[in-house]
């Protein structure tokens, strides 16, 4: 691992915005870690709420926006497998779609150095034991784009595996999908209730405290459902579990 | 304009972007066709494969055929049964002498005959034991297609020496006879459905029950 | 002929009596029984195939060649055809070409009218179901008879298919027992007295039925799973033997199939054969796989024809992007593994297709001017599911949010969107930094305004259809722009 590699923290806009305990969170994990994290002001979202709607148009701004606030950074870090998913699956072939070759493969170079939080920690770092300290009992929904898009594989379970305290318990039919789709949740609401209903029911069997993910739009879509049935059950982003230690206890 | 000069005119219209007039070099296909898997032990395999389709194997010596073939007949309940050209004149006396009513296919037998007839017997082309396949190409010994498809039970005698490891090994030996324009058939077990609530149930339309003769 | 005269073949329902797809799940979703039969069903499959994929060692390796052998079809789709067309014709095959579905049904009645036949038995074809032969034999005084299980109960059941392998997946044993006694008597062998909900019993019965039908059945209507291009020779995959039956033995075959159902060569096979039934039925193979090429005298039809269809799919090819959508092989893995088909079953896609290959191949073969067919490329999470599982690698996720962008350009080019306007904003909101930074004023407005109290059901519009199940955390009072302001900047930049 690089010494003390300097990381652009992309916060997403939806946690920046909805959510801040969780960049809050990554932050300092990363710098528990040994890297010096900077927040290139600049930076908005990955456009893919425009993008997934069929919007080419209206996300290349966000493509142009991503490209200038991360451009000269050699690690990009987001606290999300869906937007990581976005920006490395769809940015390119948007700057492609507008006929733009030069923001096609600026898009590209930057797309291949940005890092799904715990890509990077597994990867890059080369740590699994992140020295966190969670004495609760946890469930994990892997996000179908941090599974199937981003692809990070077992690295969550992995980094979760290693937390002091934890007592992680499997969640039935973990790998479908909750329902949320972005936009889905509104154009198809009936469906999409239909299938989170049925997530949180899985949730709800397993008599966890809580229910982590990677993904914080499919923790407002499970969770919400959980709320609404006082079920008790919390949602956590990995990254607040994985800052939390014997001094330091995140608060969802 | 024909139809068949628009649908080709269309379809060079949509692929106007295609530069590269070779198929092959256009887009390379990454594969190695007509390999054989490592299976050690291919005729246990093709055993234990088409025993899996709930079809019944047994395994005889050469001279064993005719008795394995009577035995045969005899516990799926036949007293009749279709016996192609091809077949060897012993396995015919095995059955003759075991009292079994014999069909040949000359003349043709109408389908309301073959309708009516318990059983057939015939020979294969080749066996395929990852996937428990059965392919006829329907030369001697295996009659036309009609012959292996009305009569309710069917008995298929297979030399071990037909049987290969795999379907890319299969498709190799088959590929003469389809190239000379034979029909060829697989068999992988006896028909079955799954129509009804995905529960499986042995035999619908082709014969309800297949038994295999392998031939060492 | 006449409207008044008495049908031949049970009354279908039509498709376009549904309504687009948000809409049309509403009832769907309250079928008790039927959101139990799909959970089951497709469970079910879903495990078995998983088994039989990873049996397989060398599986992604199968999957690539199959994408590429495809593509090399479709990119040279003319070469190919006419090579078919050439090898088919001089195995003794007469070869018909049509533009569309009306012109490839007009093809089939004319050959049924030459030969004198007033019944034809088929095999259980999706793309005969695409051009709705089945309805324009009957206008032409022909009966047309489904012979695959599932099918049958379709038919006799004046039903709708919902899923492209088992097309009866919505209906369980009691209501199959009901419509075979109620409807077989009227269209050939009754089912015996007494009989029971069992399967195998309710097999028994369409066996019976439909043996008739075999036995004194002239013509025969197929599709086709591949064309080999170099020889000529037709494969129909299948699992009960009705196929064989049909194939084997009437004097007469007619088999309709689209032009993308090509394969270069005879080796070709090999890697489809050991794809196709592992990912359709979960199965090492499927029971009966059947290859012809030509006419054999002696045995088998003597007069056979081939179709070839285009009905839209030149159409599909045209577009670089979505024309993956041509490797289909008709597996149904993507149904499968659906999420949202699991929930909804195969009626509310309103076609034979449902499920994410529905989504990507309908509204490419019927184009965008019907609201259903714009609805079908938003039918789905983008989830990826079926990306992983489909066996010629279709990238579906890719082709539904081109699809997407291709309904957006379709409607914002009739006059501009209220979606449009929100879209257009939230561009300008994520074009810079410092517009996001303002518009987050508003959220730590409502931060302020609701503390930490979640929100509730509300009627606002729009909002309504996500807080109707669901609460919501109150925005922060401080976003994270602002807490880094505070507590890092001066340390980095």
């Amino acid at each position: 691992m690089p010494t003390a590699p300097h990381v652009a923290l992309f916060a997403t806009c939806i946690t920046d915005t909805m959510k801040p305990s969780i960049p809050i969170a990554t932050v300092q994990l990363l710098e528990r870690l040994g890297c010096k994290v900077s927040y290139p002001a600049s930076q908005t979202c990955c456009g893919q709420i425009m993008t997934n709607t069929g919007y080419f148009k209206e996300a290349l701004p966000t493509v142009r926006n991503y490209v200038k606030s991360f451009g000269e950074y050699d690690y990009i870090v987001a606290p999300s497998g869906s937007c990581v998913g976005s920006v490395r699956e769809q940015h390119a072939m948007l700057a492609e779609k507008s006929g733009d070759k030069a923001l096609q493969a600026d898009a590209t170079a930057v797309a291949g150095r940005t890092y799904e939080l715990t890509e990077f920690l597994v990867d890059v770092l080369g740590v699994t034991d992140v020295g966190a300290y969670f004495p609760h009992r946890v469930t994990y929904h892997p996000t179908c784009h941090s599974m199937r898009i981003t692809k990070v594989g077992d690295r969550p379970l992995q980094l979760l595996r290693a937390v002091r305290g934890i007592d992680l318990v499997e969640l039935p039919m973990a790998e479908q999908c909750c329902g949320f789709g972005g936009t889905f949740s509104m154009k198809n609401p009936d469906v999409s209730i239909a299938m989170a209903s049925d997530k949180a029911r899985h949730v709800r069997s397993t008599d966890a405290e809580y229910l982590v993910a990677g993904d914080h739009a499919c923790l407002m879509n499970i969770g919400g459902v959980l709320h609404r049935q006082r079920s008790g059950i919390r949602t956590i982003h990995i990254a607040e579990i994985l800052a939390s230690t014997e001094k330091e206890v995140a608060v969802a | 304009m024909s139809a068949r000069e628009e649908v080709l005119s269309r379809i060079r219209k949509a692929t106007t972007d295609v530069k590269t007039v070779d198929p092959a070099l256009d887009v390379p296909v990454h594969w190695t066709y007509g390999r054989a898997l490592a299976t050690t032990d291919v005729l246990g395999d093709f055993v234990e494969k088409v025993e899996d389709y709930k079809a019944r194997v047994v395994r005889v010596a050469s001279d064993g055929v005719g008795d394995a073939i009577v035995d045969a007949l005899r516990e799926l309940g036949a007293t009749s049964t279709v016996l192609p050209d091809g077949i060897p004149d012993g396995w015919a006396e095995s059955l003759s002498a075991a009292g079994v009513e014999i069909h040949r296919d000359e003349p043709q037998l109408t389908h309301a005959q073959l309708n009516v007839i318990d059983a057939v017997v015939t020979t294969a082309a080749v066996g395929m034991a990852d996937s428990g396949t059965i392919a006829l190409d329907h030369g001697p010994g295996q009659g036309r297609r009609a012959l292996s498809l009305l009569p309710d039970r069917h008995v298929c005698v297979v030399r071990s020496d037909q049987v290969v490891s795999d379907v890319p090994e299969g498709i190799a030996r088959l590929a003469p006879a389809l190239r000379a324009r034979h029909p060829v058939t697989w068999l992988s077990g006896g028909s079955a459905t799954s129509d009804i609530e995905l529960s499986r149930v042995e035999g619908v339309h082709g014969p309800r029950h297949l038994w295999v003769i392998l031939v060492d | 002929m006449t409207t008044t005269q008495e049908r031949l073949t049970p009354q279908p329902p039509s498709w376009l009596g549904i309504p687009p797809f948000p809409e049309a799940v509403k009832e769907e979703l309250a079928k008790a029984e039927q959101r139990k039969n799909l959970r089951h069903a497709t469970g079910t499959i879903r495990t078995k195939r998983l088994l039989r994929a990873a049996e397989v060692d060398n599986w992604e390796e199968l999957r690539t060649a199959a994408a590429e052998i495809k593509d090399r079809v479709g990119r040279h789709l003319d070469t190919y055809l006419v090579q078919a067309e050439k090898a088919m014709t001089e195995a003794g095959v007469t070869v018909h070409w049509a533009r569309d579905g009306a012109e490839a049904n007009r093809i089939v009645a004319e050959i049924a009218k030459a030969k004198g036949v007033d019944e034809v038995v088929k095999i259980k074809s999706m793309v005969t179901q695409e051009i709705d032969l089945n309805e324009a034999l009957e206008q032409e005084g022909i009966a047309a008879w489904e012979t695959d299980l599932a099918e049958l109960i379709v038919q006799l059941g004046h039903d709708l298919p919902s899923h492209i392998l088992v097309p009866a997946i919505h209906r369980n044993r009691s209501e199959v027992r009901e419509i075979f006694t109620t409807e077989m008597g009227t269209y050939g062998t009754p089912a015996p007295e007494g009989i029971s909900d069992d399967p195998g019993e309710l097999t028994n019965a369409a066996r019976a039925h439909l043996r008739e039908k075999f036995l004194r059945s002239k013509m025969a209507v197929s599709g086709g799973n591949f064309i080999v291009a170099e020889t000529g020779t037709l494969v129909i995959v299948e699992s009960e033997g009705n196929g064989r039956m049909c194939l084997t033995l009437p004097e007469t075959l007619v088999s309709v199939v689209g032009i993308e159902k090509i394969l270069p060569t005879i080796e070709d096979l090999e890697v489809f054969l050991k794809l196709l039934p592992r990912s359709s039925t979960a199965e090492r193979m499927n029971p009966y796989t059947s290859l012809w090429t030509g006419v054999t005298p002696g045995d088998g039809p003597q007069d056979l024809h081939v179709v070839l269809l285009d009905n839209g799919r030149s159409n599909v090819l045209a577009d670089p992007v979505g024309r993956a959508a041509l490797r289909c092989i008709r597996c149904s893995a993507c149904l499968n593994v659906c999420p949202v088909y699991e929930r909804v079953g195969g009626h509310a896609y309103g076609s034979m297709y449902p499920g994410p290959i529905g989504a990507i191949l309908g509204p490419q073969l019927r184009g965008l001017e019907e609201e259903r067919d714009r609805a079908l490329p938003f039918a789905s999470t983008l989830c990826g599911a079926c990306n992983e599982v489909c066996p010629v690698r279709i990238p579906f996720t890719d082709i539904l949010v081109h699809l997407r962008n291709k309904v957006v350009d379709y409607k914002t080019s009739k006059h501009p969107t209220i979606e449009q306007g929100l879209m257009k904003g939230a561009a300008w909101v994520m074009k810079d930094g410092t517009h996001l930074s303002s518009a987050q004023t508003a959220t730590r407005t409502a931060g302020r305004i609701f503390k930490d109290k979640w929100l509730g059901p509300m009627p606002i519009p729009l909002a309504e259809r996500w807080l109707q199940a669901r609460d919501v955390e109150p925005p922060p009072t401080e976003t994270f722009r602002q807490w880094w302001k505070k507590n890092r900047e001066g340390e980095n930049r």
